[in-house]
């Protein structure tokens, strides 16, 4: 595998994989199916991502490529959508599916749920306002039951509605009648999801897993 | 053939008094019915096939003419006027009475739920057994041999392995189905082995005295305590919620840790006769291992596809629907049995196969019955199992062996807990959440051994010298776990503190972004080139939804899990807005005064401006809230929660009616209005009409075509809702079979007649007459708690009313049984999201 990399790729690699929190072997297994995807090409488009067969029968691909090329997933502070992707940042989206250590602390087990509800939430806010309107929202449950063979658009449409009436009536309480609730800020999106163990579920087995150098947020 | 008898029914003049105390002990019967039941000579259970052995076949306690003869000592009777013909009824009079016996004793410590809190119940059922026994043993009666082999494979085992597997959790299952495997398989062949070499190597210590048992009978009995029953673990861990991961191992394992054993129990019992085991015979034996193990996979699977098919064309004859089920469970169970391949694996593949299917295919009804059936089976069967190891333990003769018995326990809790250490180290770097050292201690811990373990060992052929000394050690190790482990497990899970869950997948958010999660995380795998539980998830669907529902599925509407979801949530929550409606505006007329009402009665304190605004708000606000606190569905005793599902579509019923009837009676409620309520005219009058209308259906002034039929008054709030229970044409239109038939259920058979024809109540929504669509929101005004839409807003409720009942709400039932409560761990099942 490694084989082929200079050294100075190697060296690079230390240095990601002491950011990303990827052992070497995860780094290297990424970097060649990075290399296999961009067809050897330094940087990631859009459409090398949408070309693999298997993401065919996913309902959220287009979330999902998106995501790839959100700034706010690459880095914290910017907004926006970049058209083409290295193989650190290809990384740095990856994070987000790493599993949680095992000895974590509670503050960095709090973090880490942070940054993969994080990572949703972008998913859902496409405009990038930090709120998920119920409009983005319809569209998301719409995208997820876009498989889901024949399900009426106003069942859709109902379930979304429901689920933000869900959102509103947790997080504010009891609303006046002619209030409107605007959207999901990022704060709510946090509060209605605090049953689900994203911590604990939202990974994905990188191959050549070592526990021992799963640190998140290091 | 008459199998089993008891020792003294050679002689016949013993025989003819033994009858005789048998009739005068038959007159107690009524009196003491368990115990001196246990005191009759019931030696002869004559349809017992006799045992491998071959044990002598004596004269059965009956008599050879037949005839109506039970006072035998009476002289040549003509025509006897009274007669009893005890022998003809006797097995299934003595298993009756044991399963009612055992039955009130599982009433009995339910009484006391701070009992069964503590102490699970298989430890109160030995503690009965053992009272019984000791009862019987000072009357100097047998036991009654009701368990032989063959009845405990044929009849006892498979609704005991059906239960478990129908009531998988299949997504957690599935989900970590290598780990499952690898301690089932893997463990018990280990604790098997590793126990069996070591008791071995203790046999040859001479001070023993028990050199005589061989490797063979050693591995045998090592199998045998090899199985883990862990209910009562399995009980707690539910209850305190511990972690998917840690439950879903503890289940996998005690179910597949039975089939392995069974392979074992059947190879060593083999291999124990024969004289010299060479290498050969190990590879067979190995081979044998595999075969038996897939051969059984391959028939389960066969059976379940085959059931499925079938549950397409029952739609006709609900009545044995779930005859089918039971019918080819039973069967890919003893076509495997035939054949010599794991019928435990047979069965449980078959039913975790067509449980899937099956349950769309089927009505809520037959479901219910199903999994009620399902788990009143393997209830019996258990208990049975249970109680009869208390009565044994006291009467029967035991060899004890202090050296052989305490070595077998020290081993098998060495055994175990190196097992699990050693097999966490090596599965650890194939999960994503490894084991830590408390899920490592606790499955440890949970390794209790229980029904299977005794009846297997009860059942070993008599050729095995040294049976009586297996019987009493596997006893001990039985009493040993199920009651030190099984009641100290639940303060040692609270006080090591194992990593618990949150299973509470209840809010539509909840379950939106989870599903997103694991899309995304499929995603991400397909990105990465990466094969994970995922990418054969999504493969597994996508072969799903395109061939096998197409096949099996009567409807073949692909729903998604969320949209069940959400109609479930919704009915629920359209039945809790109108408790809280009803508890507003109709709490206080029962039915007795509802005229009273306009009279300056208690009934009146209700509505006090303040309180109409709450209620508004409530309605305006709840009318598609779905709510977070769902507790209701996810408590544990609530048994299959048709019981809401039912009021809920009676009270929608009514407020159906009732906003229909609103609107032609919209006059006359306005003038009453004004004598109800002292509001300002004007400022919420729309809002008054809706509530006083509901008010006035159901005091019936106004309306004297609704008929004064009330739905019964059976539980707890339905009553008071008490809406007069006519059939409206549209509710004929709208609901489904099983509306309909719940409410003929609560009415007597009222309405029977326009459902049946409907099977399923998950017809898209289009299938329904009311034409609104469920979305009453634009974007621009979800949040209005529109006043005047008041009686428009009723109508996504009656919507709903098609789709009453999914099939996903079959999830939810549950009883005091810890597998019936399942549903908190897989609330919806993977259909296509």
């Amino acid at each position: 595998m490694g084989a082929s990399q200079s050294a100075r790729t190697e060296h690079e690699f230390k240095d990601l994989a002491d950011r990303t929190g990827f052992s070497l072997e995860q780094i290297n297994n990424l970097n060649k199916r990075f290399r296999q995807l961009s067809s050897n090409k330094e940087t990631l488009s859009r459409e090398d991502l949408a070309s693999i067969p298997d993401l065919d029968n996913n309902p959220i691909r287009l979330q999902i490529i998106n995501a790839f090329f959100d700034k706010r997933n690459l880095s914290q502070s910017e907004v926006g959508i970049v058209q083409e992707i290295g193989f650190e940042e290809f990384l740095m989206v990856l994070t987000h599916f790493q599993p949680a250590a095992m000895d974590i602390t509670e503050d960095n087990r709090e973090k880490l749920r942070r940054t993969k509800l994080r990572f949703l939430f972008n998913m859902h806010d496409t405009d990038g306002n930090g709120i998920i309107t119920l409009e983005e929202y319809r569209q998301a449950v719409e995208e997820l039951l876009s498989k889901a063979g024949t399900i009426a658009p106003e069942t859709v449409k109902a379930i979304a509605d429901a689920a933000m009436l869900d959102v509103a009536s947790t997080t504010r309480g009891k609303m006046e009648p002619d209030e409107f609730y605007e959207g999901i800020t990022f704060e709510h999106f946090l509060q209605i999801l605090k049953t689900l163990d994203i911590e604990t579920t939202m990974h994905v087995r990188f191959l050549n897993l070592d526990t021992a150098n799963m640190r998140c947020g290091k | 053939m008459r199998g089993i008898s008891h020792p003294t029914s050679g002689a016949v003049g013993e025989f003819f008094s033994k009858r005789l105390s048998m009739t005068m002990k038959l007159a107690v019967y009524f009196l003491t019915t368990g115990l001196t039941l246990l005191t009759l000579p019931c030696g002869s259970f004559t349809e017992v096939p006799s045992k491998p052995s071959g044990t002598v076949t004596v004269l059965p306690p009956v008599h050879p003419a037949g005839g109506p003869q039970a006072f035998p000592n009476a002289e040549k009777s003509d025509l006897p006027v009274f007669a009893m013909n005890y022998s003809r009824i006797q097995v299934p009079f003595e298993i009756t009475l044991w399963v009612l016996l055992a039955s009130f004793a599982k009433i009995g410590f339910h009484i006391y739920h701070k009992v069964t809190f503590w102490v699970p119940e298989s430890c109160l059922l030995i503690s009965i057994g053992l009272m019984v026994g000791a009862i019987m043993h000072a009357v100097h009666e047998e036991p009654p041999s009701v368990l032989s082999y063959n009845i405990f494979f044929l009849y006892i085992l498979p609704p005991m392995v059906l239960d478990s597997g129908y009531f998988m959790p299949t997504r957690p299952f599935f989900e970590n189905i290598g780990t499952v495997l690898w301690f089932a398989v893997v463990g018990t062949l280990w604790n098997s082995i590793g126990v069996g070499m070591s008791l071995y190597g203790v046999c040859q210590i001479g001070a023993l005295e028990v050199q005589d048992i061989n490797l063979q009978e050693n591995l045998l009995f090592a199998s045998i305590i090899s199985a883990v029953d862990p209910v009562a673990v399995l009980n707690v861990f539910e209850d305190v919620s511990v972690n998917e991961q840690l439950y879903i191992v503890v289940f996998g394992e005690s179910l597949f840790s039975d089939a392995v054993t069974v392979v074992l129990y059947n190879m060593f019992t083999f291999v124990a006769e024969m004289p010299v085991v060479e290498t050969v015979d190990v590879f067979l034996g190995v081979a044998k291992f595999f075969v038996v193990g897939l051969g059984g996979l391959a028939f389960g699977l066969v059976f379940g596809f085959v059931a499925s098919f079938t549950t397409r064309f029952t739609s006709n004859v609900r009545e044995i629907e779930p005859l089918f089920i039971f019918m080819y469970s039973y069967l890919a169970y003893l076509v495997a049995e035939l054949f010599n391949i794991s019928s435990i694996m047979a069965i449980v593949t078959c039913a975790l196969t067509m449980k899937y299917y099956v349950e769309e295919n089927v009505t809520q009804r037959s479901c219910t019955t199903i999994r009620h059936v399902v788990k009143m089976l393997s209830s019996i069967s258990e208990t049975l199992i249970f109680f009869f190891l208390g009565v044994v333990t006291i009467t029967t003769e035991h060899e004890w062996n202090w050296g052989y018995i305490l070595f077998t326990l020290l081993f098998a809790f060495l055994w175990r807990g190196l097992g699990i250490l050693v097999l966490t180290q090596i599965i650890n770097p194939f999960r994503t959440i490894p084991f830590n050292f408390k899920d490592q201690f606790m499955l440890g811990y949970s390794g209790l051994r229980g029904a299977v373990t005794f009846a297997l060992v009860f059942t070993l052929p008599d050729h095995i010298v040294r049976k009586k000394l297996f019987v009493t050690a596997t006893i001990c190790i039985i009493l040993f776990t199920v009651f030190i482990q099984g009641i100290s497990i639940r303060p040692l899970v609270e006080f090591i503190n194992v990593r618990r869950t949150n299973r509470n997948l209840d809010t539509i958010n909840v379950e939106v972004h989870s599903r997103l999660m694991e899309h995304a995380i499929a995603g991400i795998e397909d990105i990465c080139g990466q094969w994970g539980h995922y990418y054969w998830k999504d493969k597994f669907m996508k072969f799903n939804n395109q061939i096998l529902r197409k096949i099996l599925i009567k409807d073949n509407q692909a729903e998604s899990s969320i949209v069940a979801l959400y109609k479930k949530l919704e009915l629920q929550n359209a039945m809790e807005i109108l408790d809280t409606v009803s508890e507003g505006t109709s709490t206080a007329p029962s039915v007795i005064s509802l005229r009273k009402e306009k009279g300056p009665g208690k009934p009146k304190r209700k509505f006090v401006a303040a309180d109409l605004r709450k209620m508004h708000d409530i309605l305006s606000k709840n009318m598609y809230k779905i709510r977070q606190q769902t507790t209701e569905y996810t408590t544990k005793h609530s048994l299959p929660n048709d019981s809401h599902t039912k009021e809920i579509l009676i009270r929608r019923h009514g407020t159906i009616r009732r906003s229909l009837r609103l609107r032609s009676f919209q006059s006359p409620d306005e003038a009453r209005n004004q004598k109800y309520f002292s509001l300002p005219a004007g400022k919420s009058l729309d809002w008054r009409q809706t509530d006083n209308g509901e008010d006035e259906t159901l005091s019936g002034g106004g309306y004297p075509s609704a008929p004064r039929s009330r739905i019964g008054q059976p539980s707890r709030s339905s009553s008071r809702v008490s809406l007069p229970l006519r059939r409206l044409d549209t509710l004929t239109e709208v609901s489904s079979s099983a509306g309909v038939d719940l409410v003929d259920e609560r009415s007597g058979g009222r309405g029977r007649a326009g459902g049946r024809g409907k099977s399923r109540l998950n017809s898209s929504s289009s299938d329904s007459r009311v034409p609104a669509p469920p979305c009453h929101f634009d974007s621009s005004e979800v949040f209005h708690g529109n006043r005047d839409s008041m009686p428009e807003q009723e109508e996504p409720l009656s919507l709903s009313v098609t789709w009453a009942e999914e099939p996903s709400d079959h999830d939810d039932s549950s009883t005091q049984n810890p597998l019936l409560r399942r549903p908190r761990w897989n609330p919806v099942k993977p259909k296509n999201p």
